[in-house]
């Protein structure tokens, strides 16, 4: 379980994206929240999903994870359908809120939550390391005692990101994890995130609101209004735009759209 | 596919997963002392205060006594199960733990199993409160009263799980308690015997799982071998407790909207 972890060599690309939606709708109450999304997330990568707060995002989360009802369409995720049952334990996934225990230790959530991933008393010393690992992972190694509860916002949705760490997931889902922390840890979980990728050859699907962070993934999904604007590496964005930062070639999108849409009417 | 361990996918019952579940609710529970207090407290307050209340008459606080050791536990697991799977619902543990390879069997009978150890220290110190030093005469053996006490818990549980998923916020969950509980606690033979009630209420209340369980009680306080009566009232408590555990399940949804 450790030795796949550490400097694997690289596997030739797979071809098969990680995820892959067709007409992926979802409706929740009277509203349409997501309209016939057709998008692919490459495997082996961090995609951002980029989009102002109340576009979709957290929703189409929660159809990749497989816990949104009313979803149409088709949505593959790792080869299989999304909410599939084998894919439970393939799957790393961190709501926007901290999903974690207020009244347990940090270390108490992730020994319960470990149990779960891989049950068992034989693989007990397994489950402790993989415990010690996902702490210093995230760098509360120093607050494992304390309550969750008496944590700050941000020391808790990294609790929250250690339990996604748990178990070596192969896709793992990300909803605004760095909302609320403070520069530096920003940085070292973007790193963090970039090791996973890189080492582990996982997949990291993470979504963001502010759209400076959209400049660290190495492929994007643009948001608006619950329909995907752009679906792209940030380069070919910005070169196709024109323009020097994801955020102005999300406006000239916008922009953009509006315009044809005003074109359209005119014309009719 | 490309992971070196694969793991069950958890949907059938597995016990590793249930005895972690119920682990983890207990160690939530002794990080906060006051509420174990509480829960093994009161319950033998109320009975110390019962017994001198009734000073003159033993005879009342035998009965009242004994239909009481199987209420409290009822009352307080109902409590402490929703609250504590609003909580679970709230906090988003649930949905994480539903996309996470956990039986929706495995939590419930984890959440039971906690709280039934839990109803067997508390009923345990309020039947040997009552029966050695506050003098409740029962004919029938303390272990039976302690049987009727854990069903009685598990009904409570289950109760609770159900009811939690039709409140949307603490105050809803707590006043569920008077909705489900106080009916039940009115009708259950408590206060008078159901037989000398009106025929209406009498109708109702033999369909109420409480009034079985007070039911079962007297049966042991004035019988001093198993009766007919308390193994019907024991198996329809259980079978309610079972019942009502299969709909909590069911609410437990893996897709939400």
């Amino acid at each position: 379980m450790m030795n796949i972890s550490r400097q694997r060599p690289p596997d030739p690309p797979n071809p098969e994206p990680a995820v892959r939606a067709g007409h992926l709708t979802v409706v929740r109450g009277t509203r349409t929240v997501l309209r016939d999304l057709d998008f692919a997330v490459p495997r082996g990568r961090i995609t951002g999903l980029l989009g102002p707060s109340g576009c979709g995002k957290s929703t189409l989360i929660r159809a990749v994870v497989g816990t949104q009802a009313k979803v149409t369409g088709t949505l593959e995720v790792l080869g299989r359908p999304a909410g599939d049952a084998s894919l439970r334990s393939r799957i790393g996934y961190v709501t926007q809120a901290p999903s974690v225990y207020d009244d347990l230790t940090v270390r108490q959530n992730l020994d319960y939550f470990a149990a779960i991933l891989d049950p068992g008393r034989p693989a007990a010393d397994r489950r402790d390391h993989a415990v010690t690992r996902a702490i210093a992972d995230v760098d509360l190694t120093s607050h494992a005692g304390a309550l969750a509860g008496t944590l700050s916002g941000g020391q808790r949705s990294r609790v929250s990101l250690a339990v996604a760490l748990l178990g070596h997931p192969e896709l793992l889902v990300l909803d605004e994890p760095t909302v609320g922390l403070d520069p530096v840890l920003r940085r070292d979980l973007w790193a963090l995130f970039h090791t996973i990728a890189a080492d582990r050859g996982a997949t990291l699907l993470v979504s963001s609101h502010v759209m400076d962070e959209a400049e660290r993934c190495q492929s994007l999904l643009l948001m608006r209004e619950g329909r995907i604007l752009a679906d792209d590496t940030p380069d070919a964005l910005r070169a196709r735009t024109s323009t020097d930062t994801v955020e102005d070639a999300f406006l000239h999108l916008v922009d953009e759209a509006a315009g044809n849409t005003a074109g359209k009417e005119t014309v009719r | 596919m490309t992971t070196a361990t694969t793991y069950p996918t958890g949907t059938a019952f597995s016990y590793s997963r249930t005895t972690a579940t119920a682990l983890r609710v207990l160690r939530q529970l002794r990080n906060d002392p006051r509420t174990i207090a509480l829960m093994i407290v009161v319950p033998c307050l109320m009975l110390f205060l019962l017994r001198y209340v009734f000073d003159g008459s033993p005879r009342t606080f035998d009965s009242i006594g004994a239909s009481l050791l199987g209420i409290f536990p009822l009352i307080t697991m109902f409590l402490v199960t929703s609250i504590a799977t609003l909580r679970e619902r709230t906090s988003g543990t649930l949905e994480r733990l539903l996309a996470m390879p956990l039986g929706k069997a495995d939590l419930i009978a984890g959440y039971a199993l906690a709280f039934g150890t839990l109803a067997i220290i508390q009923s345990t110190l309020a039947t040997g409160l009552a029966a050695w030093f506050l003098g409740l005469d029962v004919m029938g053996s303390a272990w039976l009263l302690l049987l009727v006490a854990l069903l009685d818990a598990l009904l409570g549980t289950a109760l609770g799980l159900f009811v939690s998923a039709f409140a949307a916020s603490e105050f809803q969950a707590v006043q569920f308690m008077p909705a489900v509980i106080f009916p039940q606690l009115l009708l259950c033979g408590l206060f008078t015997p159901r037989s000398s009630m009106h025929p209406a209420l009498e109708a109702i209340s033999d369909v109420l799982p409480m009034s079985y369980a007070v039911d079962a009680m007297n049966e042991v306080l004035r019988h001093t071998d198993v009766t007919p009566t308390f193994v019907r009232d024991v198996l329809i408590v259980a079978g309610c407790a079972l019942l009502v555990l299969g709909l909590g399940a069911a609410t437990l949804r893996r897709r939400t909207a």
